[in-house]
């Protein structure tokens, strides 16, 4: 176990939530956003068949859950290793 | 072979196979019946979660609910969905951190307080076992279809099989278990609706078959068509909603927050060897479900198009057979309403009161149709259909061979076992490790401890069985009112606990009870004190119950965080556990404490 200082960890942590605010801002533009918001709007618009809001709604917002939730693991073991705060040496 | 024979074998390989995988994976120590050892890789840990969140309502009531509601289904499949990036975004890294055995472990030590690990525990237990009766209801459906028992000794043999392993195993029995659950649910849920998906529109991946062309020389989409179909029957069309845009927002963000708060979905990241594993679980579990999540919309769409298509203008005598087998379950009925033999299909309710009631003496009538005592309604449609026949008999709406069918109902009944089996688990940890091991008796040893967990989930499981043969109301629905408590009531004292070194015992137990108490005074006001005002007008801000828990939220924010600012700043120790649980390294395997 590594020991970091307090300064070390408080800028781990400002890195966690600026890459969470932003992750987080996505998550709520389509879900909140695209698929009931501006649902209606955008159905006018169409995609493989669909009406956009309700393609969105229905199918899209989940492929980008899926993969919001992969960047901020991916993004997140580079921050834990750049603050040396990973979790890489321990045991499993 | 015939369906019946090949759905008993189905059904009993399964439980063959759950059962040996329980036998093999025996819990020795509280730490493998609590979190399974604490050793599972996260790609099993995903798996594992995935079977224990998709449940009876996920299998069986969803697609049929999207199916009769169309897009307002939508609120489903997001909130379902869209919690899972909070919970590894907000809650999963730093509760595997913390490394203890519960949820309430973790209020009760970040709140510094007896009382707060008691309200939590309490809400845990209030929670789960809303949750649990929807799936020994579903245990309860699928037996009186498929294997034509009695409901009743359908629930008695699903209890008994959960029994084994959850008992024996306990967590770690539990995780194997869903695991090759989740197998049998996502393949029995997979090959109806790529079957059907190339039936309808010759594409063999129902996402896509789902926006594509009906193959039937129309030159219309699948969803083009159900609406044209649906406005000519008097229906409001597929792809247009009724509910208003703030109860839509409402129940997403319920059904959302609900999800991040789920104990039995939080203590599974318990499971995984450290910090990085729980945030990556979380997306391969999203994965897992996604695969389901994304084809119900569309298994809903063709199995409402099929639907119209067999029954509507059809006469009786030539109704194909699956309309009868259902009948005898009372899940869908005629009533021959202007005496002509044809089932004419439409907009309205069928009957009144709308569940049908069977005459007593089983009489038939003049078209062999069972006949029924409830009175007729205005409206011109004589097909009563329960929305949670839509998937178990979309099959043979479709005319699949057997061996399909009974697929579907091995898969239905592995659905609610897992689910109720991960919920059992999470009850009876509650009692024996948070309400006697750390309040009541502490003196107890571990392996006392294990026996009362064993015995906590041995009654947990009966009281569950009782909810089955006695159900409260439809799966789906009881389902939904739990994510409304769990978003009031959990939710915010995790994140808060995570999130604010500022919040102290005084502002997390005041939002908990606040939270709890108004989103379930609001939803037993409308469901049960005074259900005939149950409508937008008289809804607070225009929000269902089933919305409200997203209220209930906030409410349980506001007050939290007033409080806390009022009263002492927590202990410098519990800030201390604060910074702690905010740094992946360094997390130890979970132990007793």
């Amino acid at each position: 176990m590594k020991t970091t200082s307090t300064e070390n960890n408080k800028a781990y942590w400002r890195a966690n939530i600026s890459l969470l605010t932003k992750l987080l801002t996505i998550w709520f533009i389509v879900s909140f956003g695209c698929s009931i918001i501006l649902a209606d709007w955008l159905d006018q618009f169409s995609l493989f068949g669909f009406k956009l809001g309700f393609w969105f709604a229905q199918q899209g917002a989940i492929y980008v859950f899926v993969a919001l939730i992969f960047i901020y693991a991916w993004r997140m073991k580079i921050i834990d290793r750049q603050f040396g705060v990973s979790d890489d040496e321990d045991e499993a | 072979m015939s369906t019946q024979m090949l759905t008993y074998l189905f059904v009993g390989l399964s439980f063959a196979l759950y059962i040996g995988i329980a036998i093999w994976s025996r819990a020795g120590s509280t730490k493998d019946f609590y979190i399974a050892g604490g050793g599972v890789h996260p790609v099993v840990n995903g798996m594992a979660t995935a079977a224990d969140w998709m449940s009876a309502a996920s299998f069986i009531s969803m697609a049929g609910i999207i199916s009769f509601i169309g897009r307002d289904g939508s609120v489903y499949l997001l909130g379902w969905t869209g919690g899972y990036v909070l919970l590894a975004f907000l809650l999963a890294p730093y509760l595997r951190k913390f490394g203890r055995f519960t949820v309430p472990d973790f209020i009760g030590e970040r709140y510094y307080s007896q009382a707060a690990r008691i309200v939590a525990a309490v809400c845990l237990i209030f929670v789960s076992f809303t949750y649990v009766a929807g799936q020994m209801r579903g245990v309860g459906i699928v037996f009186s279809r498929f294997l034509e028992v009695d409901v009743n000794t359908g629930v008695i043999i699903g209890m008994a099989v959960v029994f084994m392993y959850a008992v024996l195993g306990g967590m770690k029995g539990i995780t194997y278990t869903q695991v090759a659950q989740y197998c049998v649910l996502i393949f029995a849920y997979m090959v109806p609706a790529i079957f059907i998906s190339i039936m309808i529109t010759g594409n063999p991946i129902p996402q896509l078959g789902f926006g594509a062309e009906v193959t039937d020389g129309s030159g219309l989409s699948v969803l083009q068509k159900l609406d044209g179909v649906l406005l000519d029957l008097g229906f409001g069309a597929y792809t247009a909603g009724t509910k208003s845009t703030i109860d839509v927002f409402a129940i997403t963000a319920a059904l959302m927050f609900g999800t991040a708060g789920l104990p039995h979905v939080l203590v599974r990241f318990f499971t995984v060897p450290k910090v990085s594993d729980a945030r990556l679980s979380a997306g391969y579990a999203l994965v897992f479900i996604a695969i389901l999540y994304t084809t119900a919309p569309a298994v809903a769409s063709f199995a409402r198009l099929n639907l119209v298509d067999t029954v509507h203008n059809t006469a009786y005598d030539e109704a194909p057979e699956w309309f009868g087998n259902w009948e005898n379950t009372g899940l869908i009925a005629w009533q021959d309403k202007n005496d002509d033999g044809i089932m004419q299909y439409g907009a309205g309710a069928a009957l009144s009161p709308a569940k049908p009631i069977f005459d007593v003496d089983g009489t038939l009538g003049s078209h062999g149709e069972r006949l029924l005592t409830n009175k007729s309604t205005e409206s011109a449609n004589e097909v009563y259909i329960d929305r949670d026949i839509m998937v178990l008999a979309n099959p043979e709406i479709a005319g699949l061979p057997g061996w399909v069918i009974a697929l579907v109902a091995a898969g239905g009944v592995a659905a609610a076992l897992s689910t109720a089996a991960g919920l059992l688990l999470v009850i009876s940890s509650a009692i024996s490790h948070d309400l006697l091991k750390q309040t009541f008796i502490p003196k107890i040893t571990e392996k006392q401890e294990l026996l009362y967990a064993r015995l906590a989930a041995a009654v947990a499981v009966c009281i569950a069985g009782l909810f089955g043969i006695y159900p409260p109301a439809f799966v789906a629905q009881v389902v939904a009112f739990a994510f409304g408590l769990a978003a009031a009531s959990l939710f915010p004292a995790l994140l808060l606990g995570i999130f604010s070194k500022r919040a102290n015992k005084e502002g997390a137990i005041s939002g908990m009870l606040a939270g709890l108490v108004f989103t379930f005074a609001y939803i037993a006001y409308f469901k049960f004190v005074a259900p005939e005002l149950n409508s937008a007008e008289y809804w607070l801000w225009g929000i269902s119950p089933e919305g409200i828990g997203a209220i209930g939220m906030l409410l349980n924010f506001a007050i939290a965080m007033t409080i806390s600012r009022l009263t002492a700043k927590p202990p410098a120790t519990v800030q201390a556990l604060v910074d702690n649980i905010r740094i992946p390294s360094g997390a130890k395997a979970a132990e007793n404490h």
